[in-house]
């Protein structure tokens, strides 16, 4: 597995800040193999990190992933069958800069567009996968987004398959207008049907988890998993910071608040992770009506 | 009008809000209050009416009629409980067989701590998920703001329609310009970018039909127009089976941006 430089790279601004990363895209760390964990500063080894799935060993932090990164982190071997990988996004608006982004993105990610979906195994149990890629534009919701998680949850349903799903996202792609929000409610419907037909969907919201993602297929799963310290919410932390013209309180919004609150099921270590799904799976096997 | 003028055209404090709506194209409404869990948000209005004999739920984003009004209502931005209402009211419609109409005027969900705390994405997504499958008929109607997941979550319905001067937008043109611009000053400019006018959105097969606005401020021969359109509608959409009218809800949302 390729190792990507800009996972180590401090994030500037979680949520949009993709175009100030692709200004400063020569690489931060070079290209040795060692990193320093952002949070407690440990030098890590980069072949001991993926063995740790992207975790410090010394104090846990959740290093950002790839999509591909997860898939063989969770998925059983060769077992993954990529769907509609040659989706990509128009600029149906003609929105000023967006062609130029989509490219970038392309380029940043390795990707088609913010979302690889498929089919796969864990731990021997079939089911639908999908992860969003937060390297393309953090994830944002467009079209694509919206119609390749669709299509999974249609084939699912078909199929009589659960839908495991990763979520990282800044929300709805402004540069789509209001085809990336009718995404909301497509996708919502696709999950409804598949939900009726009486099959399983775990959502797991990865940091961070904002907006119309969160509005919608986000916190629409059977159970819902998040990694720790997840950044969990609708409005973004800076808009709510704007808006009230005050300090959000330490934690704010976080995998662990949202547990408190009441809104996520469990807090899953990413190294717990296929465990707790196979798990999960195993539990409802045999799922679906007659 | 250019898509900055139309907004602020939606956005003057002299337009009728929801209230004037209800009272001018139901009889008889009766109000009901509250989300049975938290509290009762008075952002969203909803309760039962008749729409020339028919019964119906009617929900509505009410931004307020002076200020004093405007600042109880959080301006038409509702927090969690106001979704929560409106999903409760929808399932009562369903059970007593009663159409749904919503009214939609907002300029977004309310964003604050609150919000966050009682689960706002949470609130909009069981929306959005329950109105999909929802077995009665549901027309919502754009009468001055539509904006971000805070509109969409009384908007998934067999029909949307937009007044002339109505817009529909995944975020405002401020919020745009400042993401994608970084300039708070470009707002004509993201207005113009974001398409959002009625007619854009019918261009786009997004919405169904457009209502001309009449000149001079009298919204009353607004008010019949919508009230003959509802009740044609609603007698065509009474025909259907259950299945085929969420078979064409879901059709109608799933056609958006579908690859072939």
């Amino acid at each position: 597995m390729m190792l990507k430089k800009s996972m180590f790279r401090k994030p500037k601004i979680e949520l949009e800040g993709y175009d100030k990363l692709q200004q400063t895209s020569s690489p931060s760390v070079p290209d040795e193999m060692c990193v320093s964990c952002p949070s407690c500063k440990t030098m890590l080894f980069s072949n001991d990190l993926w063995e740790h799935k992207y975790v410090c060993p010394g104090c846990g932090h959740h290093f950002r992933v790839n999509a591909r990164q997860r898939i063989a982190f969770i998925c059983d071997e060769d077992s993954f069958q990529e769907k509609d990988a040659d989706f990509s996004s128009e600029d149906r608006l003609g929105f000023p800069g967006y062609a130029a982004k989509l490219k970038a993105a392309q380029l940043e990610s390795a990707e088609k567009d913010a979302v690889v979906t498929g089919f796969a195994k864990i731990s021997g149990y079939a089911c639908g996968f999908f992860v969003m890629e937060p390297y393309f534009m953090m994830g944002s919701m467009g079209t694509i987004v919206g119609e390749k998680i669709t299509r999974l949850f249609e084939e699912a349903t078909e199929r009589k398959l659960p839908v495991i799903g990763y979520t990282v996202s800044g929300g709805a792609r402004v540069q789509e207008g209001m085809f990336s929000l009718m995404q909301m409610a497509k996708t919502s419907g696709a999950v409804k049907w598949h939900s009726d037909a009486g099959l399983l969907y775990i959502t797991i919201l990865t940091n961070p988890t904002t907006g119309g993602v969160t509005a919608s297929f986000g916190m629409e799963g059977d159970i819902i998993l998040a990694e720790p310290e997840a950044l969990i919410g609708f409005a973004g932390p800076r808009v709510i910071e704007q808006t009230m013209r005050q300090k959000l309180p330490q934690g704010f919004q976080r995998a662990e608040f949202l547990l408190d609150t009441g809104f996520v099921d469990h807090i899953v270590d990413r190294r717990e992770q296929k465990k707790t799904l196979a798990h999960l799976l195993a539990l409802h096997e045999g799922g679906g009506n007659a | 009008m250019t898509a900055y003028e139309k907004i602020c055209a939606a956005r003057d404090k002299d337009r009728p809000t929801a209230t004037k709506y209800i009272e001018n194209i139901f009889e008889g409404f009766f109000e009901l209050h509250g989300d049975r869990r938290y509290a009762d948000d008075s952002a969203v209005i909803g309760g039962l009416a008749t729409l020339s004999g028919r019964p119906v739920t009617v929900i509505a984003l009410e931004r307020g009629a002076d200020t004093k009004d405007r600042i109880a209502r959080n301006f038409g931005s509702a927090h969690p409980e106001g979704y929560r209402k409106a999903l409760r009211l929808m399932r009562q419609a369903e059970k007593f067989h009663r159409p749904v109409i919503c009214l939609i005027d907002t300029s977004g969900a309310y964003c604050g701590i609150g919000a966050e705390e009682r689960g706002q994405g949470q609130a909009i997504a069981e929306n959005l998920m329950a109105m999909m499958s929802l077995k009665t008929p549901i027309i919502s109607i754009l009468i001055g703001e539509g904006e971000s997941g805070g509109a969409l979550a009384l908007a998934v319905a067999d029909q949307v329609w937009m007044l002339e001067n109505s817009v529909y937008s995944v975020l405002s043109p401020e919020g745009a310009a400042s993401i994608i611009w970084k300039d708070a000053s470009k707002v004509e400019e993201a207005s113009e970018s974001l398409k959002f006018t009625a007619q854009d959105l019918l261009s786009f097969g997004i919405i169904e039909r457009i209502f001309a606005e009449p000149e001079g401020g009298d919204f009353s021969p607004l008010y019949e127009e919508l009230r003959q359109a509802l009740v044609q509608t609603l007698e065509q959409e009474s025909t259907l089976s259950s299945k085929t009218l969420l078979k064409t809800r879901y059709e109608k949302f799933r056609k958006i941006g579908r690859q072939v």
